[in-house]
C-alpha cells in the first residue's frame, strides 16, 4: 500500500501551492496518472480522504486523469494504447512491451478558494 | 492510517535502530506531519492583502508537479553524496523470503577482508535482520517502516547518516520484502538487485515486470533447490529480459555458496571502478 504515502505526496504538494496562492481550502486536486507508474487508482482515492484529514484539502475530490502507455508492435508494426507494461498485441497477439509514457504522476491542477 | 510518519499511531511510526542500542529513534518521514501544527482555518480578514476577486466556484490553479519530486531530489542528493565518497550503494529488492538476508551474511562473511561494508536493514517489524548482519560484524542499522511496504530517500538519509560509513565502502541498503512498491521509490543507489529463488515462480518477471524493468542486476537464488521444484532457468531468464534487457544474472545458493564467486567478482569490480575511474 505505497498509495498512502503518494496520497500524503499528493496533498502535501497541493498544501503548499494553495498556501502560496493564499487559499482558504483546497476544493479539488487534478492527479495524472500513467498505467505503468505502479499506483492502483482505486487505492489512491480510498487512502484520499484520509491523506487531507487535518489540511486545508480536507473534504476535496481527487480527480485522476487514467494516461495509457503506448506500444508499437515489433511483428506487425501496429501502434496502441496498452495499460500494461506486457500486453498482446490486438492485431496479431504478439506479446509488446510498452515503450512510450505511462509513467505519469502529477498533479495537473488544484481548485482552490 | 498514516503509513510513513504514523501521526496519531505511534505503533506504526518508522524507527531507526542499532543492535545493542536501547533508544529508538523516531522520524516523521513527510513533512505532513509537521503541518499541523499550522492554523489552516484563517479567516481571510487575518491577511492584510485583498484578493480582487471572489471565488464562488473556486480558483484552478495549474501545478504540473512530479508527485514524487520530493523522494527523487533527496534520492539525487544521497547519490551524489555516496559518489563523492565512493560508497556502492545497492538497493535489494526481493519478494519476502527470497534469502536476501542470507546472501548479505554470506557476502559479508566472504568478503569482510577485501572490502567495508555498512547495511541498513528495511522490514515492517522487528530487529531479526540487523541482528543476524550484527553477528556478522558489520555496521547494520535496522529502519522499521511500520505498516510502510518500502523504503524511502529521506528515511535512507536518515539511516545513513547515523551509519556514518567510511569511504570506499559498499552499502547494501535491504529493502522491504515486496515486488511492487520499492520499485516506485528511488532511494540514491548505484544498481538496484533484484532477487528470485527458485521456489518461486519462473513467471515472476510477467506478473511483477515493473520491479524487473528498474534493476540493473537479477540474482537467482536457491539454485541447490532445483532437482526438487519446477523452476525453468532459461524460461525466466527469457520473461526478464523481456522487460529488460539490459539485466545481468548470477545463478547462485547463498546457502551453499555455489555460483557466489561471480557474484563476488562482480562486486569487487563495481567498488574498484567506483573507486578509481572517478
Amino acid at each position: 500500500m505505497h498509495e498512502m504515502s503518494i496520497a500524503l505526496n499528493v496533498v502535501d504538494i497541493a498544501v503548499q501551492n494553495a498556501r502560496r496562492e493564499k487559499a482558504q481550502k483546497i476544493n479539488e486536486i487534478v492527479l495524472e496518472v500513467g498505467a505503468l507508474s505502479g499506483v492502483v487508482a482505486e487505492a489512491l482515492q480510498f487512502c484520499f480522504s484520509s491523506a487531507c484529514k487535518q489540511t486545508m484539502a480536507d473534504g476535496a475530490t481527487l480527480e485522476i486523469i487514467h494516461q495509457p502507455a503506448e506500444a508499437v508492435c515489433d511483428q506487425c508494426g501496429h501502434q496502441f494504447d496498452a495499460d500494461q507494461m506486457l500486453s498482446a498485441c490486438p492485431q496479431c497477439g504478439q506479446t509488446v512491451m510498452a515503450t512510450q509514457g505511462g509513467r505519469e504522476l502529477k498533479i495537473k491542477s488544484i481548485n482552490i478558494d | 492510517m498514516c503509513d510513513t510518519c504514523g501521526c496519531g499511531q505511534p505503533g506504526n511510526a518508522v524507527t531507526f535502530t542499532r543492535p545493542g542500542k536501547k533508544s529508538h529513534e523516531h522520524q516523521h518521514a513527510h513533512d505532513h506531519g509537521h503541518h499541523h501544527d499550522h492554523n489552516h482555518d484563517h479567516h481571510h480578514h487575518d491577511h492584510d492583502h485583498s484578493h480582487g476577486h471572489t471565488h464562488e466556484h473556486g480558483r484552478e490553479i495549474e501545478i504540473e508537479q512530479d508527485v514524487l519530486a520530493k523522494n527523487n531530489l533527496l534520492a539525487e542528493r544521497n547519490r551524489g553524496y555516496w559518489e563523492a565518497k565512493n560508497i556502492l550503494a545497492l538497493n535489494l529488492v526481493s519478494s519476502p523470503g527470497s534469502g536476501k538476508t542470507t546472501l548479505l551474511e554470506k557476502t559479508i562473511q566472504d568478503l569482510k577482508n577485501d572490502l567495508p561494508f555498512y547495511v541498513i536493514e528495511g522490514d515492517q517489524q522487528t530487529l531479526q535482520d540487523a541482528d543476524r548482519i550484527d553477528k556478522t560484524g558489520a555496521p547494520v542499522i535496522q529502519v522499521n517502516t511500520g505498516n510502510g511496504c518500502h523504503l524511502d530517500a529521506e528515511m535512507i538519509n536518515r539511516a545513513f547518516k547515523e551509519l556514518s560509513p567510511n569511504e570506499q565502502s559498499v552499502l547494501m541498503i535491504e529493502n522491504v520484502g515486496n515486488l511492487v512498491c520499492p520499485s516506485l521509490f528511488d532511494l540514491g543507489e548505484a544498481h538496484k538487485v533484484v532477487i528470485i529463488s527458485v521456489t518461486e515462480g519462473d513467471d515472476k518477471p510477467l506478473k511483477y515486470p515493473t520491479m524487473f524493468s528498474v534493476s540493473d542486476i537479477c540474482i537467482i537464488n536457491k539454485i541447490d533447490l532445483l532437482p526438487h521444484v519446477d523452476f525453468d532457468v532459461e524460461k525466466m531468464k527469457e520473461y526478464a529480459l523481456g522487460v529488460n534487457h539490459h539485466l545481468q544474472f548470477f545463478e547462485l545458493s547463498a546457502r551453499t555458496g555455489e555460483g557466489m564467486d561471480q557474484w563476488y567478482e562482480w562486486l569487487k569490480a563495481q567498488v574498484k571502478t567506483e573507486t578509481t575511474t572517478r
